[in-house]
């Protein structure tokens, strides 16, 4: 545990997140250094978290200690695994519940009562436990029950409608974006509630439902609705590559040469427009019907073809640059091994750390686009494979003995 | 419930920017202090769209009602030395600075954010810039779309059909993941602070904080040099996946989520093609009663054991079919009720007017005074026990409150004109 960050290491979470909507939470906090627990059931093999089994893959090699989502999402945690069916199991995890600053969880609404480990019993155990769920619904409501994942959560607050083009269905996110934004609202909340505990004592119950953090990524659109009465769906909505708030013209994704190659141009103001007309040339920038937003937003279908046809023949790096030059935002629709391996920015920050796996050996994974000056986060350790800590943890945190570990082993708790 | 907040006396000073308002109002809404500095003539967001009766005017702009809720706002002029003298003596009274400014442009005012760490030590200095203070790349210009292209969104969102352009989701997205990120340091920073350490500098990068947010776009090239594909309404894979989005007998569209694997699946779905009338009509029903029927279902026998095949794909072409023929909110209910995970693609506003939402209270009325009228708000993301999230005050009118907090911070707003 050594060359670890100071920032939170003070603190251990009893950790039964999964996937990536509650795995991502716990990768910020073990991050800056706490001591995260992940306790996994060994009977299915910690198979809840699907992700422990699915692709990418390093070589040949498949299980539940080899996928490589798993690994990225959880760096720098130690793995247990408890069989919660059994008495001794549940003993144990009460004796870690006592030992733990925070129990984190994203089961379906009802899932620790059933284990026998909700709210009121965890209080019972530790009456200062700090307990964070995290589900598509909350835990009341009258979908509590039901069930979601990523895009489902995208569907129900508004995101995939809002990203899409007219005439066109709903393009939605193409990935879990409210799985990684869930996760970053449950780390807040942990936060959070870990800084009102430690100015009070108190601990407390944080009911995340990742649908309503959706929902607060509308707030304009929304405040449009109840102010002004005006829905986001009407004709000519969505049009998401444009901008209407603040409205800027032209601003949209245009095609360069290549394949499926494309660029990004925004113009903020009339200067932006007037360096963009520079640098095309023509008179087609100088249009007097143009020099003004409202002249252009009035014709944005004509300008993104004109546009577009001067893209088109291009190469999407060299239009960005020579906008950038001229001081308006532009920039490459960058495919993932542009930005990985040949974006100058994401390497100098150092943003693609490579950990040591136990079995994948040497990865490279996501890291954290932040730089604190005194005790920054570390990522070098990969993800635990299943129950790889478990004797660790028993022994540093229970005092347990070989021969005991060697019992519960037969006895099929652990 | 008591009314305690998690961040109450927490100091934050803001500087005003489109970047940092969100992870602004993150910290306000959680009870801190957050005080807002904008320039004389006010913050340019003051004048984006949407505006409360249509009526463009700065202190209407419902863009800014919603970034600011719960802040106190001043107004400095930090192009001269009075306002820069005044600005430097709340920041020695507060535990945290929030700026979104250009590389460079603090330092060249004489408040460079790192120095000032290392001389007031409890200090915690969140900066947020497109590409960070040191990049090779940080005096590029960049909106929210530029970085959700360059930073890897984009590449994943779109159509099947390549020849339409890639999609970029709206909502200033790539500013909320900054925004998020800067409060998970702030809260780190602080908690450092807590426990006896020394507060610190955060260097924030918003194209990397994209980069970071891209899932499986990411780590496929990282584990396996794979690029993925953009696919209609679906995660962007390696390979051409099945549809899942399927457009309702009402127009609206709904996502069907994963077909049914078990028993029980097959069972309620088969019992809800007769509730409905369709087991004529549906030409597969036989199989999902069949599904219903059995003691379990070995998925990885798809594709060799030709009933589980026939199974697998009639309990697929059964959610579309239905699907097509009720609308989409019947086919969310129906589905969720039935234990399947479904969603319904709502817009913002409908998600809003749903029950559940309603039942949870997540719609929030403010007061406007000077208006004098409540204003209904996107609520709470979180449902904390002890320390609800609340916004304690509407966005503030342009410096209305510079002389409040000038006295605070002992000094004379009638001497000291910022």
């Amino acid at each position: 545990m050594t060359d670890r960050s100071e920032a939170l290491s003070r603190y251990r979470i009893c950790d039964f997140t999964g996937q990536l909507a509650g795995a991502g939470a716990t990768k910020w906090l073990a991050a800056f250094g706490a001591d995260v627990i992940r306790v996994e059931d060994p009977v299915r093999q910690g198979g809840w978290d699907i992700l422990r089994a699915m692709p990418p893959y390093v070589d040949d090699r498949r299980g539940v200690d080899f996928g490589g989502g798993f690994n990225n999402h959880n760096t720098e945690k130690r793995g247990i695994t408890l069989n919660l069916r059994t008495e001794r199991g549940k003993e144990l995890l009460a004796e870690i519940v006592k030992r733990s600053d925070v129990v984190s969880e994203n089961f379906a609404a009802g899932v620790m009562e059933r284990f026998g480990f909700g709210y009121e019993q965890l209080k019972a155990l530790n009456p200062e436990v700090i307990y964070v769920s995290n589900c598509g619904f909350g835990h009341t409501g009258p979908y509590a029950r039901y069930k979601t994942w990523g895009p489902i959560v995208q569907a129900l607050s508004g995101l995939t409608f809002t990203s899409g083009l007219p005439e066109l269905p709903p393009a939605g996110w193409g990935y879990s974006y409210m799985d990684h934004t869930g996760g970053y609202v449950m780390a807040i909340a942990i936060l959070l509630a870990l800084v009102h505990r430690e100015r009070t004592g108190e601990g407390q119950w944080v009911d995340l439902a990742c649908t309503e953090a959706g929902l607060t990524l509308n707030g304009p659109a929304l405040l449009d609705y109840t102010v002004n009465g005006r829905p986001t769906r009407r004709p000519g909505e969505p049009n998401s590559n444009r901008s209407s708030s603040p409205a800027m013209a032209p601003h949209g994704i245009y095609p360069a040469r290549g394949d499926d190659d494309w660029v990004a141009i925004a113009c903020r103001n009339d200067e932006d427009w007037r360096a963009l007309g520079a640098v095309m040339g023509g008179a087609w920038a100088s249009a007097a019907a143009y020099a003004t937003l409202a002249g252009r937003l009035a014709d944005q279908d004509q300008l993104d073809a004109t546009l577009s046809a001067w893209t088109r023949t291009r190469d999407k790096f060299e239009v960005a640059e020579a906008l950038q030059d001229a001081g308006v935002p532009a920039a490459a629709v960058q495919k993932p091994a542009e930005r990985i391996d040949q974006d100058p920015n994401t390497a100098a920050w150092g943003l693609w750390p490579s950990v040591v796996h136990s079995k994948m050996g040497e990865v490279r994974v996501d890291g954290l686009p932040v730089h604190f000056s005194r005790t920054d986060w570390k990522i070098r350790r990969g993800g635990p494979c299943v129950g790889e800590h478990t004797d660790e943890v028993l022994r540093e945190l229970l005092g347990a003995s070989d021969d005991e570990l060697a019992r519960l082993r037969e006895e099929g708790v652990l | 419930m008591s009314g305690a907040s998690a961040l109450q006396g927490v100091r934050v000073i803001e500087l005003a920017s489109e970047r940092c308002a969100f992870a602004g109002k993150l910290l306000a809404d959680m009870g801190a202090d957050v005080v807002l500095v904008e320039p004389p003539g006010g913050d340019p967001s003051r004048h984006y769209a949407p505006f409360a009766g249509d009526r463009p005017d700065p202190e209407r702009s419902l863009y800014f009602w919603h970034y600011q809720t719960s802040k106190r706002g001043i107004t400095l002029d930090l192009e001269k030395e009075p306002g820069r003298a005044i600005l430097s003596r709340l920041i020695e009274a507060a535990d945290l600075v929030l700026e979104a400014e250009p590389p460079g442009r603090l330092e060249a005012l004489g408040l460079d954010g790192a120095a000032r760490c290392e001389s007031q030590p409890g200090l915690i200095w969140v900066s947020l810039t497109p590409f960070g203070q040191h990049g090779p790349r940080r005096d590029e210009q960049v909106t929210d779309l530029t970085l959700l292209a360059g930073g890897g969104p984009v590449w994943s969102c779109g159509y099947d059909d390549h020849s339409i352009p890639p999609v970029r989701g709206s909502g200033n997205q790539a500013y909320h993941i900054a925004g998020h990120y800067a409060v998970l340091s702030a809260l780190t920073a602080y908690l450092h602070r807590l426990a006896g350490g020394e507060g610190q500098y955060v260097d924030l990068n918003m194209h990397a904080a994209a980069n970071v947010t891209t899932e499986m776009a990411s780590y496929h090239w990282l584990v396996q040099k794979g690029t993925v594909q953009r696919q209609t309404g679906r995660h962007a894979m390696e390979t051409i996946t099945m549809e899942t989005q399927t457009e309702c007998a009402d127009g609206r569209h709904a996502s069907t989520g994963v077909p049914p694997r078990t028993p029980r699946e097959f069972q309620n779905l088969y019992e809800w093609i007769v509730e409905l009338g369709y087991e004529e009509a549906f030409p597969e029903s036989v199989f999902l009663k069949m599904g219903g029927e059995r003691e379990s279902i070995d998925l990885s026998q798809i594709g060799q054991d030709d009933e589980v095949t026939a199974m697998f794909a009639a309990g697929r072409d059964a959610m579309d079919f239905i699907a097509r023929r009720v609308p989409a909110f019947d086919f969310f209910k129906g589905a969720q009720d039935r234990g399947m995970a479904v969603g319904v693609v709502y817009s913002p506003e409908e998600a809003f007017e749903d029950e559940h939402f309603q039942a949870r209270g997540f719609p929030v009325e403010v007061e406007h005074p000077e208006l004098g009228r409540t204003v209904t708000y996107p609520g709470a993301p979180y449902r904390f026990e002890k320390t609800p999230w609340r916004i304690q005050r509407r966005a503030p009118l342009l410096g209305e409150h510079t002389r409040e907090v000038l006295r605070e911070a002992g000094l004379d707003p009638e001497a000291d004109e910022p």
